[in-house]
């Protein structure tokens, strides 16, 4: 994006929040999709790890549909804490984010259209892609659409606590590491809850108890995530 | 209602100098309940019909267990005093709970392992309640590796009470794992509302070392806050005349 466009999106005059969330999440998709390589990483990681569970654990389709659910679910986990670590690394270092502060607008909305932008572009991949990894891993049948309804609404949450544990870590200088650290202990309900909603499909259980709680984690970091998130920038960046 | 010793409150030079008289008293009283507790529970509490000897642990296991759980809220609502008054004294607090809630949480999982060998034949087992109590470990230590990590102690300090805030969620979820989750651990004994399930003559002195667990705590938090003030505060005038005295 040109200087120009930056300072349109950043310095028009008290835009509508519609308007201002929109130009926000259209700067977002756009960085996005400039940093190709960004965008492929988590997937790549998403599969080369795989490669090691059957060479490490064993090649046999009954051990590994037993703990396919629970690996997919793992995997996907690490590779979207992978790519939480860049974040708001970029916008930090080249002063975007101090100009979003500066310009007045309300930080939720800011910050809620940068992490829809990063579930967009890796939580919906890997979801739209785990059925493929499901059939590399010998996932029983039944397990396949728990697994996709159960990672498209978890990648979200995933996503969306990520951002605070970004926002919390962007001014240090290994914030990587120490992100994933803060964060890990965050996301065990959600691997906890999808995992065993795969587990529960394969076994013939209903699993609608299983994605309403994921869906109300969904809910509840919807609105507090952000806000956390928010606040976590404000306070980094005044130091 | 006189708001005075609220905002006295807020300043370490205040409860640094109110602390040194209480310390002595606070000190003998948590080691004559300790001391007394210990005795009572591991020598004068009847055997226990199933576990034998070894659920004299309790007198340690569920003490602590209850306050790295009690810490982990002491913790969180500090920091967010200090984010919403900006009380410099609550983030000492803050910063000082999360290393004594990792001890006892620490202290906590190892008599739980140790309590676990001779009654379930296990040392660790991936039950749900150990499982959350060792999240509770992480969550208290990413809070002071946060802090360490950040050169701003201002900003640090900042940071570190709106994590503590988020991980909040995660507490009621260890409290009530027992009972969600239904594994070896076996489910809380001593109710508020129902009747107990344990015996009276092993509950008394339980709930002596319960008392003095929680006095053992303020005094371990009061004595760490006091060594985090004189470190924040080395270069200012009091401090510096407290240290030219001794």
């Amino acid at each position: 994006m040109t200087t120009k466009q930056h300072s349109a999106v950043l310095t028009a005059p008290l835009p509508s929040l519609g308007t201002l969330f929109a130009s926000a999440f259209a700067r977002e998709w756009v960085i996005a999709f400039r940093n190709r390589a960004d965008l492929a990483n988590p997937l790549l990681f998403f599969f080369s790890i795989l490669m090691f569970i059957p060479l490490g654990v064993s090649p046999d389709p009954k051990v590994l549909g037993a703990i396919a659910p629970g690996i997919i679910w793992t995997v996907a986990l690490l590779a979207t804490l992978l790519s939480l670590d860049r974040l708001f690394v970029g916008d930090y270092e080249d002063g975007g984010l101090e100009q979003m502060l500066a310009s007045g607008q309300p930080m939720f909305w800011l910050v809620l259209a940068k992490i829809i932008v990063h579930w967009l572009v890796t939580g919906l991949p890997l979801t739209l892609l785990s059925p493929l990894l499901g059939v590399m891993m010998s996932l029983p049948g039944e397990g396949y659409m728990a697994l996709v309804v159960s990672l498209a609404i978890g990648t979200f949450v995933l996503s969306l606590i990520g951002a605070i544990g970004a926002a919390l870590t962007v001014t240090l200088r290994k914030g990587g590491l120490l992100l994933s650290l803060i964060i890990m202990p965050l996301y065990v309900p959600v691997l906890v809850f999808g995992a065993t909603a795969v587990t529960a499909s394969i076994d013939g259980v209903p699993i609608a108890g299983h994605i309403a709680v994921i869906g109300a984690m969904l809910a509840i970091s919807l609105v507090l995530a952000p806000a956390a998130t928010a606040g976590a920038l404000k306070i980094n960046l005044r130091h | 209602m006189s708001w005075e010793w609220f905002h006295r409150l807020g300043s370490p030079r205040w409860f640094y100098e109110k602390t040194t008289a209480w310390l002595p008293w606070l000190g003998a009283t948590c080691v004559i309940m300790l001391v007394g507790g210990a005795i009572w529970g591991l020598g004068f509490t009847p055997e226990d019909a199933k576990q034998g000897n070894s659920f004299r642990i309790i007198y340690v296991h569920v003490p602590s267990s209850i306050l790295a759980m009690a810490g982990y809220y002491v913790m969180a609502i500090a920091g967010a005093i200090g984010l919403i008054w900006k009380m410099k004294l609550s983030f000492v607090v803050m910063r000082s709970a999360a290393t004594i809630g990792a001890g006892l949480t620490f202290l906590s999982l190892f008599t739980g392992a140790v309590w676990g060998m001779p009654t379930w034949g296990t040392w660790w087992e991936w039950d749900a309640r150990i499982m959350f109590t060792f999240i509770l470990l992480l969550l208290y230590l990413g809070i002071i590796v946060l802090h360490e990590a950040n050169p701003s102690k201002d900003a640090a300090d900042k940071v570190c009470a709106i994590l503590a805030l988020v991980g909040t969620v995660n507490v009621p979820i260890i409290y009530k794992s027992v009972d969600w989750w239904y594994s070896l651990h076996q489910p809380a004994t001593i109710k508020v509302t129902d009747e107990s399930t344990i015996a009276a003559s092993m509950a008394y002195p339980l709930i002596v070392m319960i008392v003095a667990y929680y006095l053992t705590y303020s005094w371990a938090l009061i004595l760490h806050v006091r060594a985090e003030i004189l470190l924040r505060e080395r270069k200012t005038r009091w401090v510096q005349d407290l240290v030219a005295e001794k």
